[in-house]
């Protein structure tokens, strides 16, 4: 009894800066609507300035100087991120903002290579606050006790700060309602610059709060950042409360299956504490199934800039035939012009246009959010692999890959269809993690961490041209039927369902259903994408269906252009090749590819595809008038 | 190269003729430099001391090495597709590196499905050659096993019942837990208990494993995190007293990766492998020291042993093969001897594991600062399975 | 003879607002109903719980007898209403044809077909239409282009794609000038009449509620006040009390 009570005071210590964390992302989210991937870079930074501070100065003035000189500095650049990027790409689709943000975490991570170095930096502790204190006969960290203080202080402080303040009352107003803040005149790129300001201070903060706990290390970012999203959401979008309710939730779920250990229950021994691998996770299916717009959230009216931009579509016009049939013989003619290895690169490149393509029909066609794509790419790529060991034939295991990713997104669909928004988004990422952690720990059947070997291709294929020609008929066919699906009844269907809900439903559409029909497809063609990788690489591992895989296909559609046919294949193509390239050719490839990304945002805000036709568009009529 | 287009190298390939004038022997790297950069930049200074040392003292077999460095981004996809890179536009003669398990495997089954040589040096994991091993795959460092069979005979003689195992809830992490089990329990006489804690890498609730460690009793702990996780753990271990008279065996934290984050942290006592560098002053190791100082002005990690190694090891075959011939080097790796900074080590031709094996001894602290001490080598050799085990794990290997 | 519209007891409240607080009344097949009253009385909550947008908290609403309390709007859309928004709603993204299309292929049960052109689907039907409601020459224009009042006769067009036996019209002519404004009503009273539709409208203007309706509902605060011929309902006291200072009464 006595450990659990232990147990619970180290949850709410670890609640506490993850509650802070949290609540900037979750004020960042409720006033602009951007999803700030960056946010885990920002309370690396807090970390890694509180650290330096700390050490410059070795005394308690340096720690506690530190700390707040980490929410300082990290708010300071809060404000040159959102002033000079992220203001000016406000008008741009939904989501675009989240590559920029993507680029950044890239760019903020090189940076503190550059600065910090490789190794991990274990800071001082806190002083004043370097021993124990014993609780229910146990040692427990005073400065334990000083994060549980502080948490709940700050929780305090914010919502008074909130209740009280001219600033807090357009805060509140903007989260709930925005054409409120239009009316009340308010100068509305200020309220955003402070609000993310106030946002990356508290993450800051809260990572120097980490230092005497953890060491600085270059993994803070994503290893956080997850956490942080999954605290938001399940404590609903745009709640302190929640944020604090859900912080604390998650930290004492896994305090406790750490607490459990190993229990023998039904004669099997089970170990809890490997739960806490995908704890919060769980946690937030569970909510969102039952609460669809979490704990304390309110339904979110809409999304800013939510006005899709595409031009109708009719029917694929002669040109674009004669464009297509020409791309198509360029594509199949390249391994004859080419060198065997542009065979590899650009079998990638076909793969991941069609796990982009597939995406872009879930995010673009429907309107859809979608965080947790890779699902559907591992199951599939496992699907095939696992088909392949048991002895089955070539073909036979892409089906039974592709098999799986159906059926695993007609179940997960049906969940997520139920929700809107960002909560859907999250929802995807909440099954996608639970996949992900399944194939990581099931080594008896999926080789755990370490994969699966030796999914090869028949020997035809194993030249690398032949695979890439299979690739092109399997992937290009996968691609052509996302396009075809655009033309059809049901991609009108589903563009109706995105365009105007009400509507929908007024003229007899079945709009969830309709939602179902496209995430199970678009999961389908993503196993398809999944299953082909696994046998263009041999080898397979649990990061088929990690978050990174997931970000890079939306980085792809988002970059290529949402609501765009061709946006998705342009985007895996640049964003693959790009990648191969800086990684080959630059020491620090990793912040190059997130500058160009910002530059590519910037120069064009629909997307590469979508600012080269609205151009071209603007042009004709310009020319016609 | 990097600036020529490659149309260029596409229409040298169409004509068929050879990639590049042969004059030097390439060797393709593959590795995870931004993923884990802690160990591997200073496992690249060390390849490149080894590979300036072997050019200046006239190359290999008349021909000077060069190294192409490539990065897999921490994913085996993308470590096969470089490796593809490397061997169909680079011509390299063979691929080496990696450092995580599941990339290792895969460039490992990358190997054998395209009939390369690969010489992977630090990925830990039993499978690479053993259960998944194969005839073109050959691994420098202890795997996970050996390792852990080193800390056995220490662990043994504390006489301990219930031990605690804090590991990272991965393959790595779980194969240590299992062998450390299963090694233990074959030695004592008396039942032992184990308690385990599975912590997801590089997110350890330090405060929660330490007090479910306190609170189920155990005797002594084996501890298998590392990186952040082991600073995490031993700080929070330190706070809550889970050390005070309770003795530790631990993997890998005498590294000085690890001892230099922990400075002050250090839990001494702690019986552990490692790698105490500024002590070990046979004359192999000296000169590796003197030398890497000298260069980088800055002493040795593991890492760079490890990338030295690699390099060395590598210019033996060539110069015993004489050829870049695939089977003459895959029959050269074979019982090849090396000299590395550890000592002679052998490429086994059983599992096509090196015996180059770790320093076993003690935690201590030294100025504020880690250090190692009562330290022995332990050759990698001894901790080996015996002859007939490797077999019967190797038998589903191809 | 069954009513085609039959709504007993009402009732739909939102958190502490009650919208509609217990209403009856019914429309008949080929008859023109306008559902009148001052600005928040409650209309469009009417029509939400009849079109089974919004469930309603008590009451029932039946079509030719048959209740259809709470379906989904989609179930009643296959049993034949159709309606038009006070807020416009259209699919911006589509051509105004491709719009009407796209109803025809729900009413059809084709608009989940995957295997030929949406575009083909049902051309010459959604040209008619559109020529009925005077939009033939801008079909092929993006509906985000279109003019308030043509996005009001565009909805019309959809509406009638379903060929509803019930035709709910929220404010159809609202931002259309008096000349546009006969058009419309005149073409949805010459479908009422022809197909024996039953036709309920919202409408602010007075001139073209007393011009087209048979009948005349009057709410207020989610009270019915009073229903009667345009006569009766103009000699009511209690709407010229609601409609007090409206020269129009
Ligand atoms: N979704 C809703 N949530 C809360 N209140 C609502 C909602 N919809 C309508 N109301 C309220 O119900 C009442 C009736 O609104 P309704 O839109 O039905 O009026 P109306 O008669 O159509 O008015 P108008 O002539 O302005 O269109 C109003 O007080 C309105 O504020
Ligand atoms: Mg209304």
């Amino acid at each position: 009894m006595t450990a659990l009570l232990v147990q619970t005071l180290n949850g709410l210590a670890a609640a506490s800066s993850l509650f802070l964390v949290a609540v900037g992302l979750s004020l960042i989210f409720g006033v602009t609507r951007i999803v700030n991937f960056a946010h885990g870079s920002f309370y690396m930074l807090g970390v890694y300035i509180a650290y330096s501070v700390a050490t410059y100065f070795g005394n308690a003035f340096g720690f506690w100087g530190g700390v707040l000189a980490a929410g300082v500095a990290v708010a300071l650049l809060g404000v040159i991120v959102e002033v000079a990027i992220l203001r000016r790409i406000y008008a741009a689709p939904e989501l675009l903002q989240l590559i920029a943000t993507f680029a950044l975490v890239l760019i903020i991570k090189d940076a503190a290579l550059y600065i910090w170095g490789p190794e991990d930096l274990l800071g001082p502790r806190a002083p004043g606050f370097t021993g124990a204190v014993e609780i229910f006969g146990r040692p427990f960290p005073t400065y334990d006790l000083l994060l549980i203080v502080l948490g709940v202080a700050m929780l305090f402080a914010l919502t008074t700060f909130i209740k009280r303040t001219r600033f807090g009352l357009l805060l509140r107003a903007a989260t709930e309602d925005r054409e409120m803040t239009d009316a009340l005149g308010v100068n509305q790129k200020l309220l955003f610059t402070a609000v993310f300001a106030l946002g990356c201070f508290l993450a800051g903060f809260g990572g120097a709060l980490q230092l005497p706990r953890e060491p600085a290390t270059l993994n803070m970012d994503l290893n956080i950042i997850a956490d942080v999203f999954v605290v938001v959401v399940i404590g609903g979008l745009g709640s302190l409360y929640g944020a604090f309710v859900a912080a604390v939730i998650i930290s004492l779920v896994k305090a406790y299956c750490i607490g459990l250990g190993n229990v023998a229950m039904f004669g099997v021994e089970f170990e809890f504490s490997k739960l806490t691998l995908v704890a919060e996770f769980i946690v937030m299916a569970l909510v969102l199934v039952f609460k669809p717009n979490g704990l304390f959230g309110r339904p979110f009216s809409h999304p800013r800039a939510s006005e899709v931009i595409e031009t109708p579509i009719g029917k694929p016009s002669n040109v674009q035939y004669a464009t297509l049939l020409v791309g198509l013989m360029l594509a199949a003619s390249l391994p004859l012009v080419f060198d065997e290895y542009t065979s590899v690169l650009a079998t990638d490149v076909l793969i991941f246009a069609l796990f982009a393509a597939s995406l872009g029909l879930i995010i673009g066609t429907a309107g859809l959010g979608s965080f947790g794509h890779a699902a559907y790419f591992g199951l599939g790529a496992y699907g095939a692999a696992l088909a392949a060991k048991a002895g089955f034939g070539f073909a036979p295991s892409l089906v039974c890959g592709v098999a799986l990713s159906l059926t695993a997104s007609i179940v997960f669909g049906w969940f997520c269809v139920r929700l809107s928004g960002t909560y859907m988004a999250m929802l995807t990422l909440a099954f996608a993690q639970i996949v992900w952690s399944i194939v990581f720990q099931w080594d008896a059947v999926t080789g755990g961490s370490n994969g699966i070997v030796g999914v090869w291709p028949p020997e035809l294929f194993s030249d690398r041209d032949n695979f890439y020609w299979l690739a092109l008929a399997l992937c290009g066919a996968g691609v052509l039927f996302c396009w075809w699906i655009v033309y059809t009844p049901l991609g009108y269907a589903l563009r109706a369902s995105r365009d105007s809900q009400v509507k929908a439903h007024a003229i007899g559409l079945s709009v969830m259903r309709l939602q179902w029909a496209a995430f199970a497809l678009a999961g389908a063609l993503g196993g398809v994408a999944g299953a082909i990788y696994a046998f263009s690489k041999g080898s397979i591992s649990p990061d088929v269906s990690a978050i990174p895989r997931s970000v890079d296909a939306l980085v792809m559609v988002l970059l290529g252009g949402i609501n765009t046919l061709l946006g998705p294949v342009v985007g895996a193509a640049v964003f693959t090749w790009l990648q191969d390239t800086l990684a080959r050719s630059t020491e620090y490839w990793r912040a190059v590819l997130g500058a160009i990304i910002l530059l590519l945002v910037m120069v064009f805000p629909k997307g590469i595809v979508g600012s080269i036709q609205s151009l071209t568009a603007s042009m004709k009529k310009r020319s016609a008038a | 190269m990097k600036t020529k287009s490659f149309l260029l190298a596409a229409l040298i390939a169409a004509v068929g003729l050879p990639a590049s004038a042969q004059s030097t022997i390439k060797i393709g790297e593959i590795n995870s430099y931004k993923a884990q950069p802690a160990f591997l930049e200073p496992y690249k200074k060390g390849w490149e001391l080894a590979q300036d040392e072997i050019n200046a003292a006239g190359g290999v077999n008349g021909k000077k090495l060069e190294t192409i460095f490539r990065d897999d981004n921490a994913t085996p996809g993308d470590a096969v597709r470089v490796a593809e890179e490397l061997v169909s536009r680079e011509k390299v003669a063979l691929v080496s590196g990696t450092f995580l398990s599941n990339v290792g495997l895969a460039v490992g089954d990358f190997a054998k499905q395209r009939k390369v040589l690969f010489i992977a040096s630090e990925p830990l994991t039993d499978k690479l050659t053993w259960a998944t091993g194969n005839d073109y795959t050959f691994r420098l460092r202890a795997n996970t096993a050996m390792q852990t069979a080193m800390l056995v005979p220490e662990a043994a003689k504390l006489n301990k019942k219930r031990w605690g195992i804090v590991y990272p809830n991965y393959e790595y992490g779980q194969s240590a837990a299992n062998w450390f089990k299963k090694y233990m329990t074959s030695q004592s006489t008396s039942g032992i208990e184990f308690v385990e804690q599975a912590a997801p890498l590089g997110k350890i609730d330090a405060g929660s494993v330490v007090q479910a460690m306190l609170d189920a009793k155990v005797d002594a702990v084996f501890n298998v995190t590392f990186g952040a996780d082991l600073q995490k753990f031993v700080r929070e271990g330190n706070t809550r007293g889970l050390f005070t008279n309770r003795p530790v065996v631990s993997l890998l934290s005498g590294e000085p990766e690890y001892l230099d984050t922990l400075k002050d942290e250090t839990p001494a006592g702690w019986i552990v492998t490692g790698y105490p560098v500024m002590e070990i002053n046979t004359p192999e190791h000296k000169a590796f020291r003197d030398a890497y100082q000298k260069k980088y002005n800055d002493y040795p990690r593991l890492g760079s042993v490890v990338g030295y190694a690699t390099v060395k090891s590598i210019a033996a075959m060539l110069k015993k093969s004489g050829s870049t011939d695939v089977a003459k080097m895959q029959g050269a790796m074979k019982n090849l001897e090396v000299m590395s900074p550890f000592g002679k080590i052998t490429w086994r031709a059983q599992d096509h594991q090196s015996t180059m094996g770790a320093y076993v001894g003690k935690l201590a602290k030294k100025d504020g600062k880690g250090v190692m001490v009562d330290w022995r080598y332990v050759d990698g050799k001894t901790v080996q399975p015996t002859d007939d085990e490797v077999k019967r794990l190797r038998a589903s290997a191809k | 003879m069954t009513p085609a519209l039959d709504i007993l007891g009402l009732k739909k409240s939102f958190g502490g607002v009650a919208a509609v607080k217990g209403i009856d009344f019914n429309v008949n097949a080929g008859e023109a109903v306008a559902l009148i009253g001052p600005n928040g009385a409650g209309k469009t909550t009417c029509f939400n719980l009849i079109n089974g947008q919004l469930k309603p908290d008590a009451g029932s609403v039946s079509l030719f007898g048959e209740n259809i309390t709470s379906r989904s709007p989609e179930a009643l859309f296959r049993a034949g209403v159709a309606r038009t928004f006070q807020i416009t709603a259209t699919f911006a993204t589509m051509t105004v044809r491709e719009n009407v299309q796209l109803a025809l292929m729900s009413h059809n049960g084709s608009a989940t077909k995957v295997f030929c052109f949406a575009t083909s689907q049902h051309a010459a039907r959604a040209d008619v239409l559109l020529n009925d409601v005077g939009l033939q020459s801008q079909s092929s224009r993006p509906c985000a282009e279109l003019a308030y009042g043509d996005l009001k006769r565009l909805e019309l067009a959809v509406a009638l794609a379903n060929d509803p036996r019930l035709l709910l019209m929220d404010e159809p002519t609202a931002g259309m000038s008096p000349q546009e404004r006969d058009g419309l009503m005149q073409l949805a009273l010459t479908v009422c009449r022809e197909r024996k539709l039953a036709l309920l409208f919202t409408e602010h203007d007075m001139d073209v509620v007393f011009k087209f309706a048979d009948r005349i509902i009057v709410m207020n605060r989610g009270r019915l006040i009073a229903q009667g011929r345009p006569d009766e309902v103009r000699a009511n006291e209690e709407v010229r009390k609601v409609y007090l200072g409206s020269t129009h009464v």
